[in-house]
């Protein structure tokens, strides 16, 4: 298999409000390889999100070592990490994180511009990734003019957008009704079809057993070792 | 960092967020025009004030004689004390630090005669210091009352403006001959349009200026009605005041103490006085002036505060997508500086063009004249705009700064 795309070990994660402290991750180990499609379950409160967002490169392990694609992260300096963030990660959020202000094309465009992508490769590019989605016939539709779907997909397009290996989704389909779930879900197994490491956060059982590999969390633990059938 | 990514997101997120970006721009705008209209009508209705107190003469002093009230070497009380010719001279002689003296003669509602238009005005017997201790200048093309006049006994007139519309309407006066009391008088000057705000004997638009030595042959008049004169410093007025008493006192035989012999009216005390009070009204401007920049801030620091919310998401997912802190950072700080440079440049435009347009409505009218003309000052504009644009960056650099520097997740979550 190679270097596992993913590899953390003993990752802790303390969140301190004033004097109390909170524990959401309790040491975690994981392994990750390329294109695999894993679905991360357990109860509110276990620290799915959590995990997810250290992944993601959003936030910092307190504790451990977090390597991606063999690169340490823990000893990244924010703009290395933003670099990370931008080339490597897709990331997509239950509340669709979408500028308000801009159109479909625009937020697709976000990440591209701050890869430095020349206007017309910029161009050519979000209109492949939109079409991707489904949404070429949206691109000037602002997040207000679109449904739960639609915006979702936007988001996926945007996640895309610089072609990262590793798509995270923190419950994508949790602001959705079941149809247009079906329909982001489908988009996933589509991306893991053509490659793509994809994790997805899920409370959705079918979501789950649709995916090849899932981890369960339960009070900042892997409760079921490493997830592998 | 790369210029051309910055140029990017700013000058499209420029487009997308101009709602907001225009009120912040307004209210920088506004702070900026009403502050620099007000101190500038301030400092115009200064200036006029200024010139018009500059009107009758600066710096000088008038004298007149009075009555006494101790009796003095044998003579009773009550004597009235008059004002003699060689009195000039005796004081420019005996009393040292008097920069300029002269008498005049004054006679009311003389006859005039123009052609055939008949009126009646004051007559003034001057001298030619006159001219400089009581700022009437002669227009173009014509002269004030000069030495010869005086030694010659001259017939020779000098008109107030408002006399000179008068009489002769819009009509050239310079080298027409009036009739004073039926004597034939050359108009040789008329006074240039000047503001006066005081005066002792009525304003000199309305007066008719001949030699003193002429005014005397034609009226007889054995005493000078006023001496005016202007001390070397107006530190000196004082001392000069003392001394003037003290050799009259000599000259005339009055108890120097006598307070009553003689009457004075000390134009510098009035001046300074005046100076004081509109001093007083400067301040007054610059606590409203610094009360309106107040406004005008909490105006740019709300507008600023209201929208942290939306732009700590906004820089969320920013960082989210890969967004650089120096992107974020140098795009916050260019908004602030862009919407300082532009609202204050609108701001000072507009108060510039108002005021141009203001000075050329053609209005008469005394409210107006009063005014004065408004006087905008490029650096409190500078400094308005300055101030409010450090407003806008504080409420918005630091919210953003702060909401860079925590993790992306961090941010997002922010509520």
């Amino acid at each position: 298999m190679g270097t596992p795309i993913i590899k953390m070990q003993e990752i802790k994660k303390v969140y301190k409000t004033g004097e109390v402290e909170f524990e959401a991750l309790r040491g975690i180990d994981l392994n990750v390889d390329n294109n695999e499609y894993i679905a991360i379950v357990g109860p509110s409160g276990s620290g799915k999100s959590t995990l997810m967002n250290l992944m993601g490169c959003l936030d910092t392990p307190s504790l451990g070592r977090y390597h991606l694609e063999g690169q340490e992260v823990e000893t990244m300096t924010s703009n290395e990490l933003a670099e990370i963030r931008n080339r490597k990660i897709g990331f997509v959020f239950q509340a669709f994180n979408l500028l308000p202000y801009a159109s479909a094309y625009e937020n697709v465009e976000l990440p591209l511009l701050f890869s430095g992508m020349s206007g017309r490769e910029r161009r050519r590019r979000v209109n492949e990734m939109l079409a991707r989605v489904g949404l070429s016939d949206k691109l000037a539709n602002k997040p207000t003019e679109m449904s739960g779907g639609e915006m979702q997909r936007v988001a996926i397009a945007r996640a895309l957008a610089n072609r990262p290996k590793l798509i995270l989704a923190d419950e994508p389909t949790g602001n959705l009704d079941t149809k247009s779930g079906q329909s982001i879900i489908a988009i996933f197994d589509e991306l893991w079809k053509s490659g793509h490491t994809v994790i997805v956060i899920t409370h959705d059982t079918n979501i789950a057993n649709n995916c090849q590999r899932i981890i369960r969390l339960k009070d900042g633990v892997i409760d079921n070792g490493n997830g592998r059938p | 960092m790369r210029l051309s990514i910055l140029y990017n997101i700013f000058a499209r997120d420029f487009k997308k967020q101009r709602k907001r970006m225009l009120l912040t721009l307004m209210a920088v705008f506004w702070g900026t025009m009403s502050i620099m209209l007000m101190l500038g009508f301030g400092e115009g209705l200064k200036r006029q004030l200024t010139a018009r107190q500059k009107g009758m003469g600066e710096g000088i002093v008038i004298l007149w004689g009075g009555q006494t009230s101790i009796p003095h070497q044998g003579f009773g009380r009550g004597r009235r004390i008059h004002l003699l010719e060689n009195d000039i001279a005796y004081l420019r002689n005996t009393v040292p630090g008097i920069e300029m003296i002269a008498g005049e003669y004054i006679r009311w509602g003389a006859e005039i005669k123009y052609k055939e238009k008949v009126l009646s005005e004051r007559i003034n017997g001057v001298f030619p210091e006159y001219r400089e201790l009581r700022h009437m200048y002669a227009e173009m093309g014509g002269r004030m009352i000069n030495h010869y006049d005086i030694d010659g006994k001259r017939r020779v007139a000098y008109l107030g403006d408002r006399v000179k519309e008068r009489l002769f309407g819009p009509d050239e006066a310079v080298g027409e001959t009036i009739y004073i009391r039926g004597v034939p008088f050359l108009v040789v000057g008329v006074m240039q349009h000047k503001m006066q705000m005081s005066s002792y004997q009525g304003r000199d638009e309305d007066v008719i200026v001949i030699p003193a030595s002429t005014f005397v042959a034609i009226f007889g008049d054995p005493y000078l009605d006023d001496i005016v004169y202007k001390p070397v410093s107006t530190d000196m007025a004082p001392t000069v005041a003392e001394g003037i008493e003290r050799m009259m006192a000599i000259k005339h035989k009055f108890n120097p103490d006598d307070d009553r012999a003689l009457s004075t009216w000390d134009v510098i005390e009035s001046q300074r006085v005046f100076y004081n009070i509109f001093l007083g009204i400067q301040i007054f401007l610059g606590i409203i002036g610094a009360l309106t920049l107040l406004i005008a801030s909490v105006g740019v620091a709300n507008i600023m505060y209201v929208s942290i919310k939306e732009r700590t998401r906004e820089i969320g997912i920013k960082m989210a997508v890969g967004g650089r802190k120096i992107y974020i950072l140098t795009q916050f700080l260019l908004e602030a500086l862009g919407i300082t440079f532009f609202g204050g440049f609108l701001g000072i435009s507009i108060t510039y063009i108002i005021t141009e347009v203001y000075k050329r409505i053609p209005l008469e009218s005394e409210v107006l004249d009063f005014m004065g003309k408004p006087t905008i000052s490029l650096e409190i504009g500078l400094i308005v705009a300055v101030i409010l644009g450090i407003m806008g960056i504080l409420s918005g650099f630091f919210p953003a700064l702060r909401a860079s520097s925590v993790s992306p997740v961090e941010a997002l979550r922010y509520e």
